[in-house]
């Protein structure tokens, strides 16, 4: 698949910022730097893993920080390249593709930029299926995949190179280093060949994240109900296989700070009539969704927060007291629903006292 | 007794409000220096109703001159802008994404310069006073009086902004400076923009100003003069000189406002009919429903607080065009505008128009109708059918529930609306419809703000927030509010971790509707804010 067309780029920013579950960066800011990579490149090339050669170096890409600083420091332009330069070094051999780390928010268009720059494809997977504050959280460490070697890079042109012995160190050295840079920096990290990407990557999720953006876009345009249509979407691609609306309201309450490398907080929204309050943890991304005492969502399933009349996704970092929002909850890829993912990516790993439940079977009732 | 003014760009509205009811109102063409229109609405309502000027407590006056500048691309001051971030930010520097007419007509020149703030209070890097200093001497030489500053997290810490502009008076001291603190919230993007559109504007807003100030001497008027703001509230005249930016969504919350308070309907649509577009709004508990995301003003993509406004191509100036070919019909885009009592047909010109076609229907009248070329009945029909379709298609985009919704018609052509409009359970028309929106400029709301910096640590969050919440509420109401409409409508909280402890700047702010639209004078948001 070629991307030529700024409309696809637009889909694509949608799409991500929904499957984003709040985080993964600002898509605007993300989407202005692929429109100017578009415009010098002339087009974007994204291939399926099936066309990939199982020898083939692929590199996951993405931001790593806080998405609350990334809407104020913004990058310099210089940091992937350099950094997937380095990677070439250090393995000894060119990149073949690059691939987002995650799908979910601006990482979801990151690597177009950096793949226009070195002339080579997207491949068509990621390493999440949403966005995941963590870096440990990729299905590549899931699988047993070691993150290293990873080299960070930041606005002001530092470069480092990662090599720790297990991920979870990874996570901790990176976050550690994003923070003292700013709190943010560009991360290729999880280097794989495409035999690896095969058995393991997300497959189909930046078509899927173009998919549904364009079946919102298009919706809107007839004066259909875009959010019947980002659920159909959503079921349509196979990987996100329920969605459905927890909650309709407006923000009242707002306590998000930058805390320790990530943006954290809670925000409370008051329901329509008397559907009285929900609340959502986020950590970067939205986590935990509450209401009168009840979770009706919870991480890894999708919970994103939308304004309520053009179904635009509001990021975590983009929440504001007084939006009308709905806040809809999607499925996770089945990947991370079995016992094993969710010992990395289900509630316990954030260090919530409860074990996972399927958004679908938190809200028969609704749903029946 | 209190006026209150609507300067559109076709026509200046004007209302004179006494008792709470609106006893005269006019409708003058705006004139092309601004002062000498409002100088006539004025006048007009004032030997109307044998008003004297020092019966005046207040005037408020209304403008969308600065969004149709934008619109237009007229009357723009070259900008220079001075960004503090480098070397971060320089990926996507300053008007990234803006429509590219816009860009070459306002873009004066550029400086990615060292600076800047990182979340936790460090310098980014320093800030290179030369630089600055050459930044300015450049613009200075160039011409360029116009300066905007941003600088990366500036709303947590304002210095180096500051820094720059005393750099810049110091240089080139006839620059108008505008700074991003000043302008707007965290987003650097969206607060930069909002900042060069301010300072695109600075040299029209200090003339705007001054003639407005101008026409009310003239008239002998010596009471205060307010400008609305984006969210009905009022500033002073000095402070919409400096920041023009912040009045640019007030026609829209004025329309809907005053409809609002001319029907006594708080929830409903209102369908604004001007001479170009018909604006449509959702009224909700009185309010206007705000836009929840990113607001684009004249195609650029700001973060201010904006009604969520549907603009269709339908007003009573749209040119319609006959394909006698194949029978087909083009309604607008374009519009006659202001020449309308020219080129219409039922004012003796040649152009077919919307109202021509509503005149012939018997929907209106006014102008000639013999002077209305007689069109076949079905062709007619076709026309009247499909802007019936076109306004019925802006209702349902905009209502959020299925059902019919109250229309509330407003604007000088709201007689294109019927009162079987699909989606309508009923149509409103409320006398005084054709000037609603100065009507809404004149009931302005009252507000009041406060900031203040604290220590989650030693004040538990919930009960600074509370208390802050209650002082505001009862300054509103102090001020003339009454409680049922007093509420918070704006709360930001920005975390300072280069402060000791858990240190939070947090920012609300109150509107409520006067409890008698002419009782009290209104306290324009600017005092409030200096009297906490």
């Amino acid at each position: 698949m070629v991307i030529d067309d700024y409309a696809v780029l637009a889909d694509l920013a949608s799409g991500a910022a929904f499957l984003g579950s709040g985080g993964g960066g600002d898509p605007y800011y993300s989407l202005l730097l692929a429109e100017a990579a578009l415009a010098r490149c002339g087009r974007f090339e994204v291939v399926s893993l099936a066309d990939i050669a199982d020898d083939a170096l692929l590199a996951p890409c993405g931001w790593i920080g806080a998405p609350t600083v990334s809407v104020e420091k913004l990058p310099n332009g210089n940091e992937a390249v350099s950094g997937l330069r380095r990677l070439e070094e250090i393995m000894g051999k060119p990149i073949d593709a690059v691939l987002p780390i995650e799908i979910g928010g601006g990482n979801g268009l990151a690597p177009f930029i950096a793949a226009a720059e070195l002339g080579i494809p997207v491949v068509d997977c990621d390493g999440m299926g949403r966005a995941f504050p963590e870096s440990q959280m990729a299905i590549f460490n899931i699988r047993g995949l070691s993150a290293c070697p990873s080299v960070l890079t930041a606005a002001d042109g530092s470069l480092s190179v990662i090599e720790t012995e297990d991920n979870v160190t990874h996570e901790r050295i990176a976050r550690a280093l994003s923070v003292s840079l700013g709190g943010i920096a560009h991360m290729v990290e999880y280097p794989l060949s495409g035999a690896e990407a095969k058995a393991h990557a997300v497959p189909g999720s930046v078509s899927a994240a173009i998919a549904v953006g364009r079946a919102v876009r298009e919706a809107r345009a007839r004066g259909a109900d875009p959010f019947a249509a980002l659920g159909k979407a959503l079921e349509a691609t196979g990987l996100y296989p329920h969605c459905l609306t927890l909650f309709d309201g407006k923000i009242v309450d707002l306590e998000r700070e930058t805390r320790g490398g990530f943006s954290v907080g809670t925000v409370t929204i008051d329901g329509f009539g008397d559907a009285g309050q929900m609340e959502i943890e986020f950590q970067n991304e939205n986590l935990v969704a509450t209401s009168g005492g009840r979770i009706l969502a919870m991480v890894p399933d999708i919970i994103t927060v939308m304004d309520r009349d053009t179904a635009d996704t509001i990021t975590t970092e983009k929440l504001k007291y007084g939006q009308r929002v709905k806040v809809i909850a999607a499925a996770a890829p089945g990947i991370l629903r079995d016992a094993h993912a969710l010992s990395f990516v289900g509630p316990r790993a954030f260090g919530m006292g409860f074990d996972y439940a399927p958004v679908e079977s938190l809200n028969e009732t609704e749903t029946a | 007794m209190r006026i209150g003014v609507d300067v559109g760009g076709t026509n200046t509205d004007a209302v004179l409000i006494a008792g709470g009811r609106v006893v005269a109102s006019t409708k003058q063409p705006t004139s092309a220096d601004v002062s000498s229109g409002v100088t006539a609405a004025i006048g007009a309502i004032l030997s109307d109703a044998g008003a004297a000027a020092a019966d005046i407590s207040a005037v408020m006056i209304g403008t969308t001159h600065f969004t149709n500048a934008l619109v237009e691309r007229d009357r723009l001051d070259r900008v220079g802008v001075i960004r503090l971030a480098s070397p971060s930010g320089e990926a996507l520097p300053p008007m990234t994404g803006w429509p590219e007419a816009l860009v070459q007509r306002i873009e004066g020149a550029t400086f990615l310069l060292p600076g800047g703030y990182e979340v936790d209070g460090r310098e980014i890097s320093p800030l290179d006073e030369v630089a600055v200093r050459a930044a300015a001497r450049d613009c200075r030489e160039q011409g360029i009086a116009s300066i905007a500053v941003s600088c990366a997290f500036a709303p947590i810490n304002a210095a180096m902004e500051e820094w720059a502009a005393a750099i810049i008076a110091d240089v080139h001291p006839d620059a108008h400076v505008s700074l991003s603190h000043d302008i707007g919230r965290l987003g650097l993007i969206e607060r930069e923009n909002g900042t060069i559109l301010n300072a695109a504007l600075a040299t029209l807003a200090q003339h705007v100003m001054a003639s407005l100030e101008r026409a009310l001497g003239a008239l002998g008027i010596a009471a205060p003069l307010y400008i609305s703001q984006n969210d009905g509230t009022l500033i002073s005249a000095s402070e919409a000189a400096r920041y023009p930016v912040l009045t640019m969504g007030s026609g829209p919350t004025n329309s809907m406002r005053g409809a609002a308070f001319l029907t006594g309907v708080d929830n409903g649509i209102v369908m604004d009919v001007g001479g170009t577009t018909c604006d449509i709004g959702v009224l909700a508990n009185g309010y206007p429903r705000e836009s929840s995301i990113a607001v684009d003003i004249g195609g650029v993509r700001t973060n201010f607080r904006m009604p969520d406004i549907l603009a269709i191509g339908l007003g009573g100036g749209t040119r319609i065009r006959l394909d006698e070919a194949t029978n087909g019909v083009t309604i607008g885009p374009d519009s006659v505008g202001f020449r309308l009592t020219q080129d219409a047909f039922l004012f003796g010109g040649s152009t077919l128009t919307t109202s021509d076609i509503a005149v012939a229907a018997g929907k209106a009248r006014f102008g000639d109708p013999d002077l209305i070329p007689a069109l076949a009945p079905a062709l007619s029909a076709a026309i009247l059918t499909r802007m019936a379709d076109m306004l019925a298609d802006g209702i349902d985009r905009m209502k959020t529930q299925s059902g019919d919704v109250t229309i509330i018609a407003v604007g000088g052509g709201h007689f294109l609306i019927d009162d079987d409009v699909k989606g309508a359970a009923q149509v409103v028309r409320p006398d005084h419809a054709a000037v609603a929106n100065a009507v809404g400029a004149a009931i302005a709301q009252i507000g009041a703000q406060a900031d203040r910096i604290v220590d989650y640590d030693l004040e538990p969050r919930a009960a600074a927030l509370e208390a802050m919440r209650e002082t505001l509420l009862a300054r509103v109401v102090a001020a003339g509010a009454t409680r049922e409409t007093a509420e918070i409508v704006d709360m930001d909280e920005v975390f300072l971790s280069y402060l000791p402890g858990r240190s939070a700047q947090l920012r609300m702010k109150a509107v409520g509707s006067l409890a008698d639209a002419d009782g009290v004078t209104a306290v324009p948001l600017a005092e409030a804010r200096h009297g906490h």
